[in-house]
C-alpha cells in the first residue's frame, strides 16, 4: 500500500461520508457545505490522477460558483427545515429504484472493463496545453453545442429578468 | 469619450486632494498632553462653594436634591445655634450623576456649582461617591461677589428678618392669615 | 529517503518562513492603514502603543486573543466557526503559488523560490478566491442576524460577479505567457513587465481585485452606516480576528499576483528579488489604502452595473485584441 493509495483511500470516504451527509441533511445550508466538501474531494482525487486542470476546474466551477449561487438562492429565500419526511413515499419509491439499478450496473461496469483500468493510480499528468488542445481538435463539436446550449440559456435568462415596463407602469397606476 | 474624461478628472483631483493633506500638520489635540481650556460654564464635576466670607453657602433646602433627575444627590439638613441653617452631610453619587446642571439652577444659595473639570472618572465605582468634604472648596466658584444671607434669610445687626433688599416679610407658618 | 527527508525540511522550513512574513505583514499593514488613513485625513494615527504606535498591532493582536469569544445563541455553531477559518485560510494558501525569487544553489542543491510551482498555478488562486466566497455568505448566513445576512448576500453576490472580470483580465496574460504556472508566467517578463502591453487588463485586474478583497469603495458586504459591520458583526475577540487576517493577507495576495502578473514578479535591478517583490506589494497596498482615503463606497446597483456593463465586456474586448495581436 504505497502512500497514494493511503491519500486515494482517505479522500474516497471523505467523498463517500461527505455525499451521504449531504443527502439526509434537513437544513439546505448544512447540504450545500457538506456537497462543496464533496466536490473538493473529488477536485483533490482529480489532483491525485494527474490532472490538476481539472480539480482547479472543478472547484472554480462546481465548488465556487454553483455552490454559490444554490447557497445565494437559499439564503435569499426564507427556507424553514419541514417537520416530517422531505417527500412522500411515492416520490422516494421511484428515486430510490433508480438508485439501485445505477449502483448496479456501475458496479457491473467496473467490474467488467478491462483489468488495466482497475489500477487506478498511475500518475500521469496532463498539462492544460495538452489538455485543451485535446479538447477543441477532437472534441469541437460536442463544445460548440455545448456553448450554444448556454447560449440559449442565456438568452432565456434576459428575457426572463427583463424589466417588463408596461406591466410596472400598470402596477404604479394601480397604486 | 468626454464622460471618462471628466470621471479619470474627478479621480484624479480626488487623489491629489488626499495627497495634498498627506503634507499637512494634523490637526488632532492630543488630549494627556494638551487640554483645551473649556469654556467657564461647562458642566462637568461638582463642587460646593463658599460665600465671600468664608462660610458655607449651601442651607440644605434640599432643592437641588429634588429636582436632581437621577436622584444622585442626598443630604441631612441640620441648623447652627443662630438658625442658619446647613448640611450635616452632602453626598453626591458621580457614577449616576448625568451633568445636567439643573441642581446648579435650582440652587437659591449658588452654593451648588459645576465645573468644567471633566477628567475626574475612577476605576473604582464606589469611590465615585464624593462626601462633603471631597465636595466643598476655598472659593466661590462663578459667582464671586454673591452672598445669599446679605439679601435674606437671618436678622443681622443692620435688619431684621423681611427687611433685606427685594425681601418679602417672613411668613407667619403658624397662622392661616395674610 | 535522505533527499524526501531533505525536501521535507525544505519545504517546512519555506512554508514557516512565508508564513511568519504574511503575518507578521498582515499585521503592520494594519498599523500601515491606520497611519496612513490618519495622515489622509489630517490627524496622527496611532502614536501611543510605542514609538509612532508601531507596537499597536501587538496591543490589538493581545486584546483580540483576551476578549471573549462570544457565539449568539440563534446562531449555527459549526458554520459560525468554520466561517472565519475559510476566509484565513483560503487568502493564506493562495502565496504558495506565488513564486518570490530566482531558484537559489544551496549545497549542492537547487531550491526553487516558490513553496509550490503547480502548472494551474493561475487556475489554483482562482479556485481558492472562490473558495473564500463561502467564509463571508456562510458567517454572514450562520449569525442568523438580519444585517449579517445582508452582508453575506451582499459579499456573496459581489464576489462572484468581479470574480469573472478578474479571471477575463488575466486571458491575455496567460495567452502572452503560454502557462499558468505563476513562475513561468514570471519568467516571460524577465524583459518587460505586461502592464507595459496589458494596461487595460491591469486595470480592469486592480479593480476586480479590490472589489475581490471588499475594500473601499467595493466593501458594501460590511459598509458600516447601513449593515453596522456587515457579515462580520456578530463575531468577537480572535473570530473577528480572523476575518481581519484575511483581508490584509487578501490586501497582500493580490499585490502580489499584481506584481506577478504585469509588475514583472521578483524582477528588478539592484536589489534582491525577494525585496523587489515585497517593495510591490507594499507599493500596491499602500495604494489600495490611499483609495481607500479618497474614494466614497459605490451604490449596489452602480457596482453591478459596473462589474457586468463595463469591467467583463472591457476585459472581453482585450482578449480578442491581444489574440488578434499573437495572431499577427
Amino acid at each position: 500500500m504505497t502512500f497514494y493509495t493511503i491519500l486515494f483511500y482517505i479522500l474516497a470516504a471523505l467523498i463517500i461520508v461527505t455525499t451521504g451527509l449531504a443527502i439526509t441533511r434537513r437544513n439546505m445550508v448544512h447540504t450545500i457545505v457538506y456537497l462543496v466538501f464533496s466536490f473538493f474531494g473529488s477536485a483533490m482525487l482529480f489532483y491525485l490522477l494527474g490532472a490538476p486542470l481539472l480539480a482547479a476546474l472543478e472547484v472554480i466551477i462546481y465548488a465556487g460558483a454553483i455552490m454559490i449561487l444554490f447557497l445565494f438562492i437559499i439564503m435569499m429565500l426564507k427556507e424553514e427545515a419541514p417537520e416530517s419526511r422531505l417527500f412522500p413515499f411515492r416520490q422516494w419509491l421511484p428515486a430510490t429504484l433508480l438508485g439501485f439499478a445505477y449502483l448496479v450496473l456501475g458496479s457491473l461496469l467496473v467490474v467488467s472493463a478491462d483489468p488495466e483500468t482497475g489500477e487506478p493510480l498511475q500518475i500521469a499528468t496532463a498539462s492544460p496545453a495538452m489538455f485543451g488542445e485535446y479538447l477543441f481538435r477532437t472534441h469541437w463539436l460536442a463544445i460548440e453545442i455545448a456553448s450554444l446550449l448556454l447560449l440559449i440559456a442565456l438568452v432565456g435568462a434576459l428575457r426572463l429578468g427583463r424589466f417588463d415596463e408596461s406591466e410596472s407602469r400598470k402596477a404604479e397606476d394601480a397604486s | 469619450m468626454t464622460d471618462v474624461l471628466e470621471s479619470v478628472k474627478a479621480l484624479a483631483d480626488g487623489f491629489a486632494t488626499t495627497f495634498k493633506h498627506l503634507f499637512r500638520k494634523p490637526i488632532t489635540e492630543e488630549y494627556p498632553e494638551y487640554k483645551r481650556p473649556l469654556p467657564v460654564r461647562s458642566r462637568a464635576r461638582i463642587i460646593l462653594t463658599r460665600d465671600p466670607n468664608g462660610d458655607e453657602r449651601c442651607v440644605a433646602c434640599y432643592l437641588c436634591s429634588a429636582v436632581c433627575p437621577v436622584s444622585c444627590i442626598s443630604m441631612q439638613s441640620t441648623e447652627r445655634s443662630n438658625g442658619r441653617r446647613y448640611a450635616a452631610w452632602f453626598r453626591i453619587n458621580f457614577g449616576r450623576c448625568i451633568y445636567c446642571g439643573l441642581c446648579e439652577e435650582a440652587c437659591p444659595t449658588s452654593a451648588i456649582q459645576l465645573t468644567p473639570n471633566f477628567d475626574h472618572c475612577k476605576r473604582e465605582i464606589l469611590s465615585m461617591v464624593y462626601e462633603k468634604e471631597d465636595l466643598l472648596v476655598d472659593h466661590c466658584g462663578k459667582d464671586p461677589d454673591y452672598n445669599f444671607y446679605r439679601h435674606a434669610g437671618i436678622s443681622t445687626a443692620k435688619r431684621d428678618k423681611g427687611e433685606h433688599i427685594n425681601e418679602f416679610k417672613p411668613v407667619r407658618v403658624k397662622s392661616n392669615l395674610p | 529517503m535522505v533527499t524526501w527527508i531533505a525536501g521535507m525540511l525544505m519545504l517546512t522550513v519555506k512554508l514557516s518562513l512565508v508564513l511568519g512574513v504574511l503575518l507578521f505583514l498582515a499585521a503592520y499593514l494594519v498599523w500601515a492603514e491606520r497611519k496612513f488613513l490618519g495622515r489622509l485625513q489630517v490627524r496622527y494615527g496611532p502614536n501611543r502603543a510605542g514609538k509612532f504606535g508601531l507596537l499597536q498591532p501587538i496591543a490589538d493582536s493581545i486584546k483580540m486573543i483576551t476578549k471573549e469569544d462570544i457565539v449568539p445563541t440563534a446562531a449555527d455553531p459549526v458554520l459560525f466557526m468554520l466561517a472565519p477559518a475559510v476566509v484565513a485560510i483560503t487568502a493564506l494558501l493562495m502565496f504558495a503559488v506565488v513564486p518570490f525569487g530566482p531558484a537559489v544553489v544551496l549545497w549542492g542543491r537547487e531550491i526553487p523560490m516558490v513553496i509550490t510551482d503547480i502548472n494551474v498555478g493561475l487556475l489554483y488562486v482562482f479556485a481558492l478566491s472562490s473558495l473564500g466566497v463561502y467564509g463571508v455568505a456562510l458567517g454572514g448566513w450562520a449569525s442568523n442576524s438580519k444585517f449579517a445576512l445582508l452582508g453575506g448576500i451582499r459579499g456573496a453576490a459581489q464576489m462572484i460577479s468581479y470574480e469573472l472580470s478578474l479571471g477575463l483580465s488575466l486571458v491575455p496574460v496567460v495567452m502572452m505567457a503560454r502557462s499558468f504556472s505563476l513562475v513561468d508566467i514570471v519568467a516571460a517578463q524577465a524583459d518587460y513587465p505586461f502592464i507595459i502591453f496589458q494596461p487595460v487588463a491591469f486595470i480592469i485586474f486592480f479593480i476586480s481585485a479590490v472589489a475581490e478583497s471588499k475594500r473601499i469603495p467595493f466593501d458594501l458586504p460590511e459598509a458600516e452606516n447601513e449593515l453596522g459591520a456587515g457579515f462580520h458583526m456578530e463575531y468577537s475577540g480572535m473570530r473577528f480576528g480572523l476575518f481581519f487576517i484575511g483581508e490584509y493577507v487578501h490586501m497582500q495576495v493580490f499585490g502580489a499576483l499584481l506584481a506577478v502578473f504585469f509588475l514583472g514578479g521578483w524582477h528588478g535591478p539592484l536589489l534582491p528579488p525577494v525585496i523587489w517583490l515585497l517593495i510591490k506589494i507594499i507599493v500596491i497596498s499602500l495604494f489600495m489604502i490611499w483609495m481607500r482615503g479618497t474614494l466614497p463606497r459605490l451604490r449596489y446597483d452602480q457596482l453591478m452595473t459596473f462589474g457586468w456593463k463595463v469591467l467583463i465586456p472591457a476585459a472581453l474586448v482585450n482578449i480578442v485584441v491581444t489574440g488578434a495581436f499573437i495572431l499577427i
